[in-house]
């Protein structure tokens, strides 16, 4: 009896070691955070077109069908990476929606000139207002919005073939 | 070497360190504030909010462009004359319960307050249990009182 208290605080650290290396080995994800949006309405919003500075784009204009909306930047490397699988998504009948974040107007459209363009339309956002409303923490991010304009879930970094097959499609088919 | 001429070169080798990890971001900017004190304020809501892109970060040392965002838009927030539970609650808003590095209590953080006011209460419990139990007592027969007194005896050094 004595001796199990005495090697109580042995186990503990047992346990606890046990604990930290399973945290420490396991995949488990320790640095997304999850959005404070989901499954509540997409934040309004009033901005201009990429391709467009005077057509002026709301959230109700978007609303009514399902999309996923695709936070991307030239600056931005990964999105490069991204954007072949963009393309494909939207050539399979995805609708993508794009918002430029903190960009400039002339490099944007010289990407998708050269890239291609996947986007049925696409956001500027210059000053990255809407994406902090959003809780954009940079590039790229993807939200998965529902056809009443609710969120469903966010994305970080690269949409690719392996997290789309595994994880993201079944998302967006249930939106 | 003298252990005084060591200690100055430890202190000095600390002191260097200390100037480079205490380096911030927020000090290279300047903002204008339409009141005094709200600078004040300012490095106080920098220091407390936690920088969503960078693990362990505060939004006052990060050099990330969120981070950057939010002290701007904490800056707009402080000359429009909101206060600092305003602007805590905004960023949470946005960036969820991570973005505060002082964690507020709500039903799933109020274990991070309770669990050690009562960890320290089983603790006091456990000693007060321990220490009122009653010992047990032995009676000695003289010849071990005898033997126990001896034993207990210091013996004289020659």
């Amino acid at each position: 009896m004595r001796k199990l208290l005495y090697l109580t605080p042995v186990l503990l650290g047992l346990v606890l070691g046990g604990l930290f290396m399973y945290v420490l080995l396991s995949d488990l994800d320790t640095e997304t955070i999850p959005t404070p949006l989901l499954n509540q309405a997409l934040p309004e919003f009033s901005l201009p077109t990429v391709q467009d500075s005077e057509q002026i784009v709301t959230k109700a204009d978007l609303d009514g069908e399902a999309y996923i909306l695709n936070v991307w930047a030239t600056w931005c490397i990964t999105c490069r990476i991204e954007h072949p699988f963009l393309n494909k998504l939207s050539q399979e009948g995805v609708r993508v929606i794009g918002l430029d974040y903190k960009d400039t107007r002339e490099e944007a459209t010289e990407w998708l000139t050269q890239f291609g363009n996947p986007y049925r339309l696409n956001l500027f956002d210059e000053e990255g207002a809407f994406g902090f409303n959003l809780g954009v923490t940079g590039a790229p991010e993807t939200y998965f919005i529902r056809s009443d304009g609710t969120v469903a879930y966010k994305h970080i970094s690269a949409i690719n073939q392996t997290n789309w097959d595994e994880e993201l499609k079944a998302i967006y088919d249930e939106l | 070497m003298n252990s005084n001429s060591f200690l100055a070169l430890v202190m000095s080798a600390l002191l260097m360190l200390v100037s480079v990890v205490g380096h911030t971001e927020v000090i290279d900017e300047e903002y204008i504030w339409s009141k005094p004190g709200l600078d004040v304020r300012f490095e106080q809501l920098a220091y407390e909010l936690r920088c969503p892109k960078c693990q362990n970060q505060n939004v006052a040392d990060s050099a990330a462009p969120i981070a950057k965002d939010i002290r701007v838009k904490v800056a707009e927030m402080l000359n429009e004359g909101y206060t600092n539970e305003e602007i805590i609650d905004f960023m949470v808003a946005r960036y969820t319960e991570f973005v505060t590095y002082r964690t507020r209590i709500n039903w799933r953080t109020i274990w991070l307050y309770l669990a050690p006011a009562m960890l320290f209460g089983v603790g006091v419990l456990g000693l007060l249990f321990r220490t009122r139990r009653a010992t047990p007592t032995v009676t000695l027969t003289d010849e071990q009182q005898a033997r126990f007194d001896l034993l207990l005896t210091k013996p004289k050094r020659k």
